[in-house]
């Protein structure tokens, strides 16, 4: 009873906030609507027994990913008359997209009224263990069966990552504002200061 | 609790839904009441370290002066700037609250008073203290104005960058564990040290891990040497700026229950939580929340101790510290951490 009412509040919810997300007119609000989609997702996952996934949907989307959508989306300057006069200049671009997405839909629902696609039954090792915990049994399949895809998804994670930093990082020359610790740390009255007696009338030499 | 209920003549659903709701209020009834105790306290030991009296007006030694300021602060009239996003702006105070009192559900006072005992907890909590940056983010954005702006920009900059750390160092407990459960890992830590203490903190690989996870919690709270989101010398209060009466303290409330969670975590990860520090038999018939409310507050005097006598770190030192010294030295933790675990066998 309560599973369905919940059930129908969360997937209510993601949908409400989905169209939000499109609907709203200003971007900051749909990166919150967008938020709230994820949250929603997230009790779905916990609805159906998938309670690991729920915290990872919140630490990485809402945790990090979201944060820096919505770094970039409050530092846009946003003016709504450019916002309306790119309209007519991309009308056909999004009537394209938007005949794509309605055929993906067709498609879609009369591939599920034919009725399902025959998969064959799981067989041993993808099958849910019922007695491990939701963690431990995808850390078997991740670690144990798959090990290599998974270790091949990091490596191509890991260029991606090194790719961005080597076109963005730049070298600077002068080293004004850039902090040397420990040679901060290395100093010492010493060899920072000099002591001079200078005579009167005359000036020092640095 | 539910048995309790159910005692009383209920079916097991209503039973069940009315325990949850007095565990509720019996966490965050006490919580509330607490952080503003700890407010009090909090003054107490800066104005001890700088030779102050501190409060000492209102009530016993000033003890109802965070009380007094709650009323001074409920009485006042709620101002919105005509400029501010209205919705975002009211919005923004109570996810902060939300977010602050919903970490604490699976919180393990004792071995039994916890109010979820989920496998998860460990990530639960990872997962809620990301969205506390969601609050200072909101609020900053909406009030439509430079200074908060600006600290919404370094809030959510510093708190990704200590998450990620925070995670890997969350990582090197989990191993030691070998569970998500909180009261499980707690378990782990018994006779941990040497067959006699109780702690995770004194292992020579998990002790630099806690001077880690202490620094990184008090960037995670926005305290001194890391409140760059409120400097008062730089950004008026930062993104507190517009707010005022209850909006503002729902700020505070929020602020101070998020200190009190990462104390306690503290004590949960690395001292035993609920157990005595020392495996000795007659140390456990003191009630387990007693010693976990002791370690709590050594944790929080730790944190007031450092906000009076540390300096604010600047910008890019903050972000130094998190990106080039934290994040390369707790990776390297969870590699040698997860190393020496297989060369000792800890996994059987």
């Amino acid at each position: 009873m309560i599973q369905t009412l919940a059930f129908y509040l969360f997937a209510a919810l993601v949908i409400a906030s989905a169209v939000m997300v499109i609907m709203a007119r200003n971007p900051v609000h749909s990166v919150l609507w967008l938020i709230l989609a994820f949250f929603n997702a997230a009790g779905l996952m916990v609805l159906v027994g998938a309670e690991f996934i729920a915290a990872l949907l919140l630490i990485v989307y809402v945790g990090a990913v979201a944060v820096l959508f919505l770094f970039v989306v409050m530092m846009l300057d946003i003016d709504f008359a450019e916002l309306r006069a790119g309209f007519v200049k991309n009308f056909p671009l999004g009537i394209a997209i938007a005949l794509v997405l309605a055929a993906e839909l067709i498609f879609g629902i009369g591939a599920y009224q034919a009725g399902q696609l025959e998969l064959g039954v799981a067989s041993g090792v993808a099958a849910p263990a019922l007695d491990a915990s939701n963690t431990a049994s995808i850390g078997a399949v991740l670690y144990r069966d798959y090990v290599f895809l998974f270790e091949a998804a990091g490596i191509i994670l890991l260029v991606a990552m090194v790719g961005a930093i080597v076109l963005t990082h730049r070298r600077t020359e002068n080293a004004r504002g850039q902090q040397d610790i420990s040679r901060q740390v290395r100093r010492n009255p010493d060899e920072a200061t000099v002591m001079k007696q200078p005579e009167v009338g005359r000036g020092v030499d640095l | 609790m539910t048995e309790f209920f159910q005692s009383l003549g209920l079916t097991y659903e209503w039973a069940w839904g009315l325990a949850t709701i007095a565990g509720i209020l019996l966490i965050a009834l006490p919580l509330m009441l607490s952080v503003a105790m700890v407010i009090y306290v909090d003054r107490k030991v800066w104005a001890a370290i700088n030779l102050r009296r501190g409060p000492n007006v209102v009530g016993p030694f000033g003890l109802l002066q965070s009380f007094a300021d709650g009323l001074k602060v409920f009485l006042q009239e709620t101002i919105i700037p005509s400029a501010a996003n209205k919705g975002i702006f009211i919005l923004a105070p109570i996810v902060t609250f939300t977010v602050a009192l919903a970490a604490w559900a699976v919180v393990p006072f004792s071995a039994t008073a916890v109010l979820a005992d989920i496998n998860i907890g460990l990530l639960y909590i990872l997962a809620i203290s990301s969205l506390s940056v969601y609050g200072v983010v909101m609020s900053g954005w909406a009030s439509n104005s430079k200074y908060p702006f600006f600290s919404a920009m370094r809030a959510a900059a510093q708190m990704i960058s200590y998450e990620v750390s925070i995670g890997f160092i969350l990582v090197c407990v989990v191993l030691f564990a070998g569970t998500f459960n909180l009261n499980d890992i707690v378990r782990a830590q018994e006779g941990f040290g040497l067959g006699v203490i109780n702690a995770y903190g004194i292992h020579p690989l998990l002790f630099p891990m806690w001077v880690m996870f202490f620094i990184s919690c008090l960037a995670e709270t926005q305290r001194v040497p890391f409140d760059l989101t409120e400097a008062e010398s730089e950004l008026v209060a930062g993104y507190q700026t517009e707010y005022s009466s209850m909006s503002f303290a729902l700020f505070w409330l929020g602020e101070y229950a998020n200190i009190l969670l990462m104390c306690i975590l503290n004590a949960l990860l690395f001292w035993g939580g609920w157990l005595p520090p020392i495996d000795w038999a007659p140390l456990y018939y003191v009630p387990g929340i007693v010693w976990l409310l002791l370690k709590t507050f050594f944790f929080f005097f730790m944190f007031s101790w450092v906000m009076a006598t540390v300096p604010r770190y600047r910008y890019d030192q903050l972000m130094r510290l998190g990106w080039k010294v934290f994040l390369p030295i707790s990776l390297g933790f969870v590699v040698v951490i997860s190393g020496y675990l297989m060369a000792t066998g800890h996994f059987g």
